[in-house]
């Protein structure tokens, strides 16, 4: 019976220790564990604009970031991306230091219109719900003055 | 012993649940435009009477340089320079409070060290075609004496922005004189 109940911790420790072991660098990489797929998340992170000029819409979505109190990290008009930081102390408290939010949105430019991809990671956990991006394409749109049409 | 087994098995799942519905998300309000939005865009931009953009970037780059910042990331095209540096954080305060609970309690209470301030000045053309604007955005990040961020916020003192724009505009002059 000890040597039954013996085997069975074994297999629980072993297990736990799988486990544990499973959610490394692997998946975490890869964010195999977030759950959705690369056109799903085309979708929720992307939407096209009906203008061909790069650089404006690359400003304006500096400006963008500017307003939503992000600080500009990187810009490069030739790849169309641009990286930005926001760190925000309004929840700031007892063991809560703030957070950091990172951004990189992407422009380029697909026959007549400007496909733009966006995509966040909120302190350390990547940001896939679809709202924070609706909230952040509508800010887009307001200073675009143009319609951001879903990405199929 | 089936039953231990049994219970321990609901307890490290009750667990594991615990520990994966801890993970943090994204605050609702994070991507929206708040109250302050215009007030800060105010307070953070200027405009210049600048012939070039480029003009503006190069006096805009010689004042970080005076406030003693580095150039990390410069990119032109876009109107866009970034900046940052590191400079001690202690607050007298803070360093009074941690004496006090030493002598109290003998508690070894973390106070701030250090710092990293980041400043991205970004510029555009002015909508009316004469001039041109800059808006410049900071932020920091303090570390304590346990090496552990202790605060990640942004910099939004009006006092501070005012002070920079005063920095710039005679850095314009200069520039346009070639000093």
């Amino acid at each position: 019976m000890k040597n039954i109940l013996n085997f069975k911790k074994s297999i629980l420790v072993i297990s736990i220790l799988l486990l544990t072991a499973c959610e490394t660098t692997s998946s975490r990489l890869l964010d195999s564990s977030v759950g959705k797929s690369a056109v799903e998340l085309r979708s929720i992170q992307g939407r096209a604009f009906d203008t061909k000029d790069q650089n404006k819409t690359l400003r304006t979505i500096i400006a963008t970031l500017q307003d939503l109190s992000f600080v500009i990290d990187k810009a490069d008009m030739e790849l169309g991306t641009v990286s930005a930081t926001k760190l925000d102390s309004s929840n700031q408290g007892f063991g809560n230091t703030g957070y950091m939010l990172r951004m990189t949105v992407s422009a380029r430019p697909v026959g007549n219109r400007t496909l733009i991809r966006a995509n966040a990671q909120f302190n350390i956990t990547p940001v896939v719900e679809p709202k924070p991006y609706q909230d952040f394409f509508v800010a887009l749109e307001k200073a675009m003055f143009l319609t951001a049409h879903q990405v199929e | 012993m089936g039953r231990i087994f049994k219970k321990s098995i609901i307890f490290i799942s009750m667990l594991s649940f615990l520990l994966t519905s801890c993970i943090e998300t994204i605050p609702p309000e994070a991507l929206i435009f708040n109250k302050d939005t215009l007030a800060n865009r105010q307070l953070q931009t200027r405009k210049f009477e600048t012939k070039t953009e480029k003009e503006l970037l190069s006096a805009a780059a010689g004042v970080l340089q005076d406030l003693g910042f580095s150039l990390d990331e410069s990119a032109p095209a876009v109107g866009v320079i970034v900046g940052s540096k590191n400079r001690d954080a202690t607050d007298s305060g803070q360093v009074v409070t941690a004496i006090a609970l030493a002598v109290l309690f003998g508690s070894n209470m973390a106070i701030d060290k250090h710092q990293k301030i980041r400043a991205s000045l970004i510029t555009r053309p002015s909508e009316t075609g004469k001039g041109h604007l800059l808006r410049v955005t900071f932020q920091r990040i303090v570390w304590n004496t346990h090496g552990a961020i202790s605060k990640v916020e942004p910099i939004n003192e009006a006092l501070i922005y005012q002070e920079f724009f005063d920095k710039l505009s005679k850095s314009v002059f200069l520039e346009a004189q070639k000093i």
